[in-house]
């Protein structure tokens, strides 16, 4: 069944007001699906992941629902999300491979994790290790300290940890930015090998890197200033976007066999609006180039083609 | 290519900041200062130490001016009690505690500001220079503060006392500034040191700037709450060494402070003769003194840490 | 202009000073007048330490680094400045390149205090304003902000105009996009273009090989402090020849393909080789020869 989003509005709370960082989005997320969710800085897809597991202090959940295989996960409430965390819904944050205590082993680290959630650590030991194998990690690792270890087997390690009982949801909060180009793709192919394999049922992999995302995710969302902008699958919206936004992001990419002298790729102009008092209508209004009257009328996602979903009047 | 006068805060993926909040309101640039003054302002232990360290040293400072009593002449009938022809009774002398008392604030105060203000100036100076030239500089400082470390100060001062018979206020205030600055030099050498890594200051270097300049103009902004903290902390320390010191009847020969009060009040037996009055007031000095001072710190700690202020 | 004899960088590291970690390991190369060389390397490879050597903000512990022939470890006082006048450098995080007590116009006032103390007011503020307009960005808008105020693709274009106004030669650009969004990188990567048109020489420091290809001349693939490969960008992305380049460039995810190989390739040990020239410019080092598509067939090293 996996997840669907339904107007999902989460706002941060500031000194100097509300922060709609997500703004009413709806999106479903299909059994066995990677969703590769894209966008620049702001456009609210960290929030998103966020919120879909625990909402941080500042975070207020506003309105809309989230369903996970049928149930109504209440993500607004703190302690009734603790029993779906891990075993439901997992979460690599993005910052993980930085967060493993420096004083403890691996190995003992994961059985104190276990033990938190009531499982015992003798129980899932072996498939541990099974899986450990799995992403090319030797079995003395967990015996090892995490200084002991590079960035890309820490990555790996986290990866393991996050989904050894077997979660319904996986949100990849950008697990391989921190990462050279070699161990990215390590660690994107084990990814996709969890899906594979049955570990996570759905996978929400969150990015800045379109290129990357396109290599393992079947279907994109490209999110901008808190609200949907596009998703199709991911070969669609690469050959063929229908968002000027998409289109213009698209177009700014380098790709290595391109040259400034032969071909001079441009960015986009301007930068995103402020959220805390977001202009009424399209919120990409300013910076597009299609830009016309009926842009003052936020234009409603529509699903111009099977499984492509545009939010433009011009699409 | 145009840019829109809407500015984004940093552009960095994951920035603990929520996204998205925009100019601020007024277009001239609301200073720093603005907002720090803000929260100084309600912050109930800064505001409140604060108070009482103003209203003492208002005491200190205007009390003897206005009540002209001599502290040291016998004037009066010995073991006064309070509240009668002597506001705070007298000592067992026959001298008048209240006048004793405001012209031991004044001299706390001196002490500690100049004690302080010495301490600072020598420990930061130090400081900045061990921590932004590292090397052999470094080395040299460092060394020169553990042997200060490690001399007891206490001896010193007893053989200087046998030297010098006549010693003034000055005198301990020099000997305590000269002696509490190391670890002060110690904090602002660790601080300075994970500034001088950043990259602001490289591009400083890159500008050809020279090295005293850029610690006063680049690095020591960046420390300005810091170094405020220290000196705070500084001159309370002074304070209670200025106590210690006269209550052990090493402080100066030729005037009044509340140490000596209490040293005093020790010796003709005034806690066993019931003769509150005589130590209960300089005692509660020091105490409202450097208690206030420590307050105000943890106080400025929340206003200039973000992390610790409440919501 | 620059040029770069076998420079190395070592630590003492380990408790008591025992180890030893070379982060450089005898690197040359060099860098023309007018030409953008990226520094290719991913994480551990050096390539900033060679950015910080180059702008004498670390010592090189054996070898030289050449500017217009004067080795720049003999600068002192007022030559150093005057080198600092023609050699800049942008780093990686705009916002921690600007003091966030002071406005974002104080690296321009420092400028003005230490190289033209001379100048008038009015003459200044138009050559500042000539400066933040060539690198496209309106003067009225970013003057007098605060760093906080800024985007981080405003905050490095300051930077390159703080570099404009003391007319340098040779820019040297450390990771200058990676903290800025894809859309604001390729607007000051074509900036980088336009200058390099009006004569400025630029080192280009990334571990992104898409942003490399786009704006080089030339390239130098670095591992772990050494040169694996160097040679004519074209050349050196178009027929790679040592396993490492090859490697590099089949991890990196490409908008219009998916990746081929999903094994990962085994970590090959590590040994320091010379540079051999397989082809006119085109340096590999242990002599790798290429064949189109980049087999890493390894053919003995010419006698030298």
């Amino acid at each position: 069944m996996g997840l669907r989003v339904n107007d999902l509005r989460v706002y941060y709370r500031t000194l100097r007001g509300e922060v709609k960082a997500l703004d009413g989005v709806t999106f479903e997320v299909g059994d066995g699906e990677i969703l590769g969710l894209a966008g620049e800085s702001g456009c609210g897809k960290s929030t998103l992941g966020k919120s879909l597991i625990r909402l941080d202090g500042r975070m207020r959940h506003v309105g809309g629902t989230v369903e996970l295989d049928g149930v109504e996960l209440p993500i607004g409430d703190d302690a009734a999300m603790n029993r779906y965390r891990y075993t439901e819904v997992s979460l690599i944050p993005q910052y993980a491979m930085s967060a493993l205590n420096p004083t403890r082993r691996i190995g003992k680290m994961i059985a104190e994790l276990l033990e938190s959630r009531g499982v015992r650590y003798k129980d899932v030991a072996e498939e541990l290790e099974r899986r450990l194998d799995l992403v090319e990690l030797p079995r003395d690792v967990l015996g090892n300290y995490p200084i002991e270890l590079s960035g890309g087997m820490k990555q790996r390690v986290v990866m393991v940890v996050s989904t050894l009982l077997n979660p319904s949801l996986l949100i990849a909060d950008e697990v391989t930015s921190a990462l050279d180009v070699s161990t990215q793709k390590a660690v994107a192919t084990a990814l996709v090998g969890f899906r594979d394999r049955g570990f996570v049922k759905s996978m929400v992999f969150v990015t800045h890197d379109i290129s990357l995302t396109h290599q393992i995710a079947d279907t994109i969302m490209v999110m901008y200033a808190g609200r949907l902008a596009e998703k199709a699958p991911s070969g669609r919206i690469i050959e063929s976007p229908r968002h000027p936004y998409t289109r213009a992001l698209i177009d700014s990419l380098p790709e290595v066999g391109v040259r400034y002298e032969e071909r001079k790729l441009s960015g986009i102009p301007g930068s995103p609006p402020s959220l805390l008092d977001p202009p009424p209508g399209c919120r990409f209004r300013d910076r597009c180039p299609l830009a016309s009257d009926e842009c003052v009328e936020a234009p409603p996602v529509t699903e111009v083609e099977k499984g492509h979903y545009v939010a433009c009047w011009k699409a | 290519m145009t840019q829109s006068d809407q500015v984004s805060p940093s552009a960095e993926t994951g920035a603990a900041q929520p996204a998205g909040l925009g100019p601020s309101p007024s277009p001239g640039a609301k200073r720093r200062g603005g907002d720090t003054l803000h929260f100084a302002l309600r912050n109930k232990k800064l505001v409140g130490g604060s108070i009482v360290v103003l209203a003492l040293l208002i005491l200190g400072v205007v009390g003897p001016m206005v009540y002209t009593a001599s502290p040291v002449d016998y004037t009066g009938l010995p073991a006064q009690q309070p509240f009668g022809e002597y506001p705070l009774g007298t000592t067992m002398s026959g001298q008048d505690v209240l006048a004793q008392f405001l012209h031991g604030v004044r001299a706390t105060f001196i002490v500690g500001l100049l004690g302080g203000g010495l301490a600072a100036l020598v420990g930061m100076t130090v400081g900045f220079l061990a921590g932004y030239r590292g090397g052999i500089v470094d080395e040299i400082l460092n060394m020169f503060t553990n042997i200060l470390l490690v001399i007891p100060t206490l001896a010193v001062l007893i053989i200087l006392a046998a030297y010098l018979q006549v010693r003034g206020v000055l005198a301990e205030a020099l000997f305590i500034g000269l002696t509490s600055w190391p670890w002060a030099a110690r904090a602002v050498r660790s601080q300075t040191l994970s500034l001088a890594a950043r990259d602001f200051v490289d591009l400083a270097r890159l500008s050809g700037v020279r090295t005293w300049k850029i610690i006063v103009r680049e690095i020591a902004p960046n420390m300005s709450s810091y170094l405020f903290m220290t000196f705070i902390l500084l001159f309370g320390g002074a304070v209670l060494s200025a106590a210690t010191l006269d209550f052990i009847g090493l402080g100066p020969t030729d005037s009044m402070s509340l140490g000596l009060m209490l040293n005093n009040a020790v010796k003709w037996s005034a806690l066993q003769l019931g003769m509150w009055w005589w130590f209960v007031p300089p005692g509660l000095g020091i105490t409202a003194v450097v208690g206030s001072l420590y307050v105000m710190n943890v106080g400025l700690d929340e206003v200039f840490n973000p992390r610790l202020r409440e919501m | 202009m620059l040029k770069l004899e076998r420079i190395s960088k070592t630590y003492k590291v380990g408790a008591f000073g025992g180890g030893v970690l070379h982060a450089v390991s005898d690197v040359s190369f060099d860098v023309a007048a007018g030409e953008v060389v990226s520094l290719i390397g991913e994480s551990g490879s050096g390539k900033s330490t060679i950015g910080k050597m180059i702008l004498r903000l670390s010592k090189v512990t054996s070898g030289r680094v050449l500017f217009e022939g004067t080795d720049i470890a003999t600068l002192r006082g007022s030559a150093l400045k005057g080198y600092y006048r023609q050699v800049q450098g942008v780093f990686q995080d705009p916002f921690s390149c600007y003091n966030p007590v002071f406005r974002a116009d104080r690296v321009f006032s420092m400028i003005k205090e230490e190289y033209f103390p001379g100048t008038s007011a009015a003459e200044w503020e138009e050559k500042v304003e000539a400066a933040v307009s060539a690198v496209r960005l309106n003067p009225g808008q970013v003057l007098g902000k605060y760093p906080h105020q800024l985007s981080g693709g405003q905050l490095q274009r300051l930077l390159i105009a703080r570099a404009l106004l003391l007319d340098i030669k040779l820019l040297i650009a450390d990771e200058i996009t990676s903290m800025l969004d894809a859309s604001t990188r390729i607007d000051v990567l074509n900036l980088l273009a336009e200058l390099k048109a009006r004569g400025l020489g630029v080192l280009f420091i990334t571990h992104d090989l898409s942003l490399g290809n786009y704006i080089a001349e030339r390239t130098v693939v670095l591992r772990r402090g050494s040169v694996v490969e160097m040679g004519p960008t074209g050349r050196v992305f178009g027929n790679p020849c040592h396993p490492y380049t090859i490697k590099l460039l089949d991890s990196v995810p490409r908008l219009h393909e998916k990746w081929t190989t999903t094994e990962p390739a085994a970590e090959e040990p590590w040994v320091r080789e010379e540079l051999v020239e397989v082809e006119p410019g085109h340096f590999v080092a242990g002599g790798y020869r290429g064949s189109g598509a980049g087999s890493g067939v390894r053919e003995e090293p010419a006698p030298r």
